[in-house]
């Protein structure tokens, strides 16, 4: 019987880590929810760089603000560029009809997408990677493409942070998806470890707001576990009492 | 005589409380000898009230409408209190149930518990399953993702391959030509007032049954056979206290493995949350690979393995209905002289491995992309999935049995 157990479990922990596979090469973020000084950093290039047409529309500005440790004032003041109040989403001015126009399809809302780009670390080292992979593509509306996120409908949000990069092995990563490697063309306002920070912030920051109840759920998790185990021993020691005469 | 003996000698002259308490608990005799797969009946039980709960201050906060769904499943895990512990329980809840019914059901299969005279607790059994299948593809579609809006497209085109009415028919379901809100409306009504009341009339009926005839066990022995001179059966144990407590250790090693998955892996790497359907639900954009969840894989294998004849995809869809019938069927399959696997031969234990086997990996070949091996793969375990219930008359009837003892015993 044992047996048939350890087989279901090995077949069910092997299939997991198939469907764990993908192909393309994403770098690993290495994010840290606890930092909230990088979390406050990642807010701050979200408002400033993204939220010109990406919503975070299910965050409340508030909830933000209280979860990283910025008052009220300080978010109203800093990080609100609309007539918006602290406590309303962070949505944007732009139409979904005028984002369709302008970009072909419109700016998708930000505030789960590091859920949706893959569960467990994955959503965010795509993000992270994601940031880091734009490249110059004369062939695009934009003129930039992203080895990520083949034909991405948006220009590079953050190029003056990076500066313009060229992919510098195009036909190996078409033709064996070999790691991209890139080349700057123009420099940004940062080097580039400075921008890798950024976009590790930024990746933190989505991470964040994909599920701002993570860290509690995390650290209640420990003590119901705890509870369980203890609870374990007191509801097995008062079965073997009831059970002590049945043979 | 006290206040309390009073009452409740009150309300049974009025109401049988008390015969109802010992009929099912205090003096339902079920066999000392339960083993670990005798956990999930009772665990089947508390998932049910779990999902029923969660569920209902769900629906509190939830918007069964196409512009508001997705919205207001984030405002719960947001805005709401406790809203992501409620919507864990009940989105994580789901795959537990399906995980212990499956062990449940195995459990059946190990030792006969479907054979005479039990044959009624298993079809009983067969619609919960039937009941929960619907449940859970409904409630599926209500965070209104992507993969809940293209799942539910694929399901109900499937009744489109139905020959003559069928395109009429999957109009009929939705209430609409595609997935849309008036889709949404019905199957939220369905999930949350229909199906829940014919699953726990159906679970009523499955334990009316239960406690009629008396459980099964790991020996397959009927304890009623053996009864002492007080008349109950010398092999019983009262339910209560004695499964009472026992269950509460099964509920807590249960509830760890459950809060482990909660608090620490909601998603468990795509397969009880997919990731896209974190994606708002959109009727333009079609998802790359449409996957059902986990639960519903083997049957999805099947469906993919059989060929279309011409553009229609009706033989496949037949498998797919004629896998979950010949589960129904079991009791007059089966032509052993013996329950459990214990005193079953090795031809038996052959064909239920097979089986096991074929339902894990059709579950697996569900969740890949069809095609090449991987099609070939399906066609080879769907055969061997159907083989176990096809043979069964045959190699039940020659199979070599051992002699069953007369007491149950403890292994």
């Amino acid at each position: 019987m044992k047996k048939i157990i350890i087989a279901l479990v090995m077949v069910s922990l092997s299939s997991l880590a198939h469907a764990a596979g993908g192909k393309i090469h994403l770098d690993e973020a290495n994010i840290d929810l606890t930092d909230k000084s990088s979390l406050q950093r990642g807010a701050k290039l979200f408002v400033n760089y993204c939220m010109n047409c990406h919503s975070a529309s299910f965050m409340r500005y508030n909830r933000m603000g209280k979860d990283l440790g910025i008052s009220d004032k300080l978010v109203a003041d800093n990080l609100i560029f609309s007539d918006d109040k602290v406590g309303d989403p962070m949505k944007v001015a732009m139409t979904i009809e005028d984002g369709a126009k302008w970009f072909g399809t419109p700016p998708p809302d930000l505030s789960v997408i590091s859920r949706a780009k893959g569960s467990g670390s994955v959503g965010a080292d795509w993000l992270y990677t994601y940031f880091r992979s734009f490249y110059v593509d004369e062939s695009r509306p934009f003129g930039v493409n992203n080895t990520v996120f083949k034909d991405v409908g948006m220009p590079h949000a953050l190029w003056e942070l990076q500066g313009m990069q060229k992919l510098v092995n195009a036909d190996e990563v078409k033709a064996s998806g070999a790691t991209p490697e890139f080349a700057l063309v123009s420099t940004g306002s940062m080097t580039a470890d400075e921008y890798d920070t950024a976009a590790r912030d930024l990746t933190n920051f989505l991470v964040y707001v994909g599920e701002p109840s993570k860290l509690e759920r995390l650290s209640l998790g420990g003590w119901v576990l705890a509870f369980l185990v203890f609870f374990f021993f007191v509801a097995y020691a008062m079965k073997k009492d009831y059970w002590r005469d049945i043979h | 005589m006290s206040m309390l003996e009073k009452t409740l000698g009150w309300v049974d002259d009025r109401f049988p409380l008390t015969k109802m308490w010992k009929e099912h608990l205090s003096e339902y005799y079920a066999p000392k000898n339960f083993n670990f797969w005798y956990f999930f009946g009772s665990l089947a039980l508390m998932v049910l009230v779990m999902q029923i709960l969660t569920g209902i201050w769900l629906t509190m906060s939830y918007k069964p409408d196409a512009e508001l769904a997705f919205a207001s499943v984030e405002f719960i895990m947001r805005d709401v209190e406790w809203g992501w512990l409620i919507r864990y329980l009940h989105s994580t809840g789901a795959s537990a149930f399906f995980v212990i019914v499956y062990l449940h059901m195995f459990r059946g299969l190990m030792y006969g518990s479907y054979k005479k005279p039990r044959e009624l607790i298993w079809l009983f059994g067969m619609f919960i399953y039937l009941a929960l299948m619907a449940e859970a593809f409904m409630g599926y579609l209500l965070p209104w993702g992507q993969m809940s809006y293209w799942g539910a497209q694929v399901i109900v085109s499937l009744f489109g391959a139905v020959p003559f009415v069928g395109e009429e028919l999957a109009i009929w379901i939705r209430g609409d030509f595609v997935i849309s809100d008036a889709t949404l409306n019905r199957f939220f009504a369905f999930h949350v007032i229909a199906l829940p009341i014919v699953l726990l009339g159906l679970v009523v009926a499955h334990i009316i049954a239960l406690h009629e005839v008396g459980s099964n066990n790991p020996d397959g022995v009927e304890i009623k056979k053996n009864k002492g001179a007080d008349g109950k059966p010398v092999d019983g144990i009262p339910f209560h206290p004695y499964y009472s407590v026992k269950d509460i250790v099964g509920v807590v090693v249960f509830l760890f493995f459950f809060s482990a998955v909660i608090f620490f892996a909601p998603e468990l790497g795509g397969w009880f949350l997919e990731k896209d359907n974190f994606v708002p639900a959109d009727p333009l954009k079609t998802p790359e690979h449409i996957v059902p969840l986990w639960y519903f894989t083997p049957f999805y294998a099947i469906l993919r393995a059989v060929p279309p004849i011409g553009v229609s995809q009706f033989p496949g869809v037949v498998a797919m209905g004629m896998a979950i019938v010949v589960l129904f069927l079991l009791p007059w399959l089966d032509r052993s002289p013996v329950k459990s696997i214990r005193y079953r031969g090795v031809i038996y234990k052959f064909f239920l491995a097979l089986f096991v086997v074929s339902f894990i990996v059709l579950g697996w070949l569900g969740t890949q992309p069809a095609g090449g091996i991987y099609l070939i793969l399906s066609q080879i375990f769907s055969i061997t999935y159907f083989l176990f219930f096809i043979l069964m008359p045959w190699y039940t009837k020659i199979d070599k049995t051992k002699p069953v003892p007369e007491r149950v015993t403890f292994k």
